[in-house]
């Protein structure tokens, strides 16, 4: 039930980012999905990729600070109050969310949201028994 | 281990005379040889005569990087250029260099401070020595080289830089000993690790660490990755070159002074007076049996400060504490007289971080601004935001409560800054462009 993300730790400085699309593209590695947090003075990228493995080994060869995280990605119907019905029961038992990121699968029929949480296995409880689909690992690496 | 018995344990009173005849021999010397002795004794209005104790050393006149300068190229020199059989020129970050000259028995004399000083790190002919100080006009190369080959030990003469191929070296020779400047170390330390090599594992077991400032964190960091004992190591090419001062293995705490070649004095850096017994001050030596080169009372602009206790090891002389800082390196800020190597210390007491960082003075308006660069590794990497901020703002408050000043704090990215294999140049001043 658990997702793998990797982080990678970019200054704020033009070139950053391509450094990194740079090594993946030259790796052959594909992004399914990211999210850009940054400050004034850095940035923390985090990715969804189909190779997590080699995608830490060849961005760590390139001289990155590369992090590993375990996320959790709910598919939700692409309609208005998808997102509400998720945060709705979260907020009722509890569950604080660290951040998250959403794309739109490429059916368009739904939407997949990642989220970061403290307690992760009681999230995935939670929302389970909320009747929501929580996707495996190799189904968003694959998406 | 005692390379010369004799000199090395000598009472201290049987060395103190033998240095007031080495140095009333030495003011005679330069008095008649150098112009420029001659007319600054005379400005102070002292003559070689006036040396009756070690105590009137104080009436001579101090040598400084200036006066070197104002004497390029030979001017210092007290024999001729056919009693000269070495020179070699410290790195001038401005301007000239500064050169130094050696006569034969100059050379000997140097290679038997450098065999003393492996002897105390432990060192006999059995050993290995692999030695990255870079050789050519720097002195630390020729006169590691030197004395390691006077110790009777074998020399790989590697110099600096290549260091891929020093790592083969290190793992295919097996030296026992290396020397080099400890940022240097790390960084191979570094690269190893990064080929997948385990750096503990070679034969290496002592480090003869010296050429910059470092810190006890630092040592702490180089000992515990490569699995050796590192030592420190003291010398500067105006007085010799490496070998004037050299931590022994039993004590660890301080380097012992050959001061039967050379008298150490400790000043306020501001007024020139010798401070009391153990402050901390800038030093300053005076050669003792230099013949080509002698110097009389040169200011160092290195800071440390005297230990005079009875070592376990057995030698008598005074023990100098690391350097903790270069009076020229030191930066004031918002009227705070800050050594980078205080900074280091910091950052060093943070788990996780890497001595790797970079200094950039500034001003805004009429504010002084100091950014702290430091390296994100990933044991401290997270991937919250708020984790790295509390970080910066961690080094940023311990930056404050240990040295009083604010900083701001940047993190970058790994490797990011530049490794130094000689001295390292770690703060950049924008003041006063």
């Amino acid at each position: 039930m658990k997702v793998e993300q990797i982080s990678i730790f970019l200054e704020n400085k033009p070139g950053g980012l391509s450094g990194v699309t740079k090594v993946l593209k030259e790796a052959g590695i594909n992004i399914r999905a990211l999210s850009l947090a940054d400050t004034s003075d850095f940035g923390i990228l985090r990715l969804i990729v189909d190779d997590v493995t080699r995608a830490k080994k060849v961005l760590n060869d390139s001289g990155f600070a590369v992090g590993r995280t375990h996320v959790i990605a709910v598919e939700v119907p692409d309609k208005p109050g998808g997102l509400h019905s998720i945060l709705e029961l979260l907020t009722k038992n509890g569950i604080n969310v660290e951040y998250m990121y959403a794309f739109v699968e490429r059916s368009g029929e739904n939407a997949v949201i990642i989220f970061r949480f403290d307690n992760i296995d009681q999230a995935i409880e939670v929302l389970l028994s909320g009747g929501f689909t929580v996707l495996k690992g190799e189904q968003v690496y694959s998406l | 281990m005692i390379f010369n018995e004799e000199f090395e344990t000598l009472p201290r009173e049987a060395l103190e005379s033998l240095q007031l005849k080495r140095l009333k021999h030495i003011a005679e010397r330069v008095y008649h040889t150098v112009g420029h002795y001659h007319k600054k004794f005379e400005e102070a209005g002292v003559t070689p005569e006036d040396i009756r104790s070690l105590d009137d050393l104080k009436r001579l006149p101090f040598t400084t990087k200036q006066d070197l300068r104002d004497n390029y190229p030979f001017g210092l020199f007290s024999v001729p250029m056919t009693n000269i059989v070495r020179l070699h020129a410290s790195s001038g970050t401005t301007g000239k260099p500064t050169v130094v000259a050696y006569t034969k028995r100059d050379i000997e004399t140097w290679a038997e401070l450098m065999a003393r000083s492996f002897a105390a790190a432990g060192l006999t002919r059995n050993d290995i020595i692999h030695n990255a100080y870079g050789y050519g006009l720097f002195t630390g190369g020729l006169g590691a080289h030197y004395g390691a080959e006077k110790l009777g030990a074998s020399v790989i003469p590697m110099s600096g830089g290549n260091t891929k191929k020093q790592i083969m070296l290190l793992q295919d020779f097996g030296p026992t000993a290396i020397c080099c400047t400890p940022s240097y170390l790390l960084y191979l330390a570094e690269t190893g690790e990064e080929m997948g090599i385990d750096m503990k594992s070679l034969r290496l077991r002592v480090g003869i660490l010296g050429a910059e400032p470092w810190s006890e964190r630092m040592r702490a960091e180089i000992e515990g990755r490569l699995d050796i004992t590192a030592l420190d190591i003291y010398g500067l090419s105006e007085i010799m070159g490496p070998g004037v001062a050299m931590e022994c293995l039993e004590g660890r705490n301080g380097l012992h002074i050959f001061e039967d070649n050379f008298i150490v004095e400790v000043i306020d850096p501001a007024t020139g007076e010798v401070v009391p017994n153990g402050q901390r001050g800038e030093l300053v030596f005076t050669t003792l049996t230099k013949e080509a080169f002698p110097l009389i009372r040169y200011r160092t602009k290195d800071i440390s400060r005297l230990m005079r206790e009875v070592c376990r090891c057995g030698r008598n002389f005074v023990r100098m504490e690391r350097v903790s800082g270069r009076s020229d390196d030191m930066f004031i800020i918002r009227g705070v007289n800050v050594f980078p190597s205080q900074i280091e210390s910091v950052i060093m007491e943070i788990e996780g971080l890497e001595p790797h960082y970079k200094l950039i003075l500034d001003r805004e308006g009429s504010l002084d601004t100091l950014e702290i660069q430091v390296e994100v590794s990933e044991k401290i990497f997270s991937d919250e935001i708020r984790q790295l901020q509390n970080l910066e703002r961690r080094i940023a408050k311990d930056i404050k409560d240990y040295i009083g000043i604010s900083a701001k704090v940047k993190l970058v990215e790994p490797k990011s800054l530049q490794r130094f294999e000689g001295k390292a140049q770690r703060v950049i001043d924008k003041r006063n462009i």
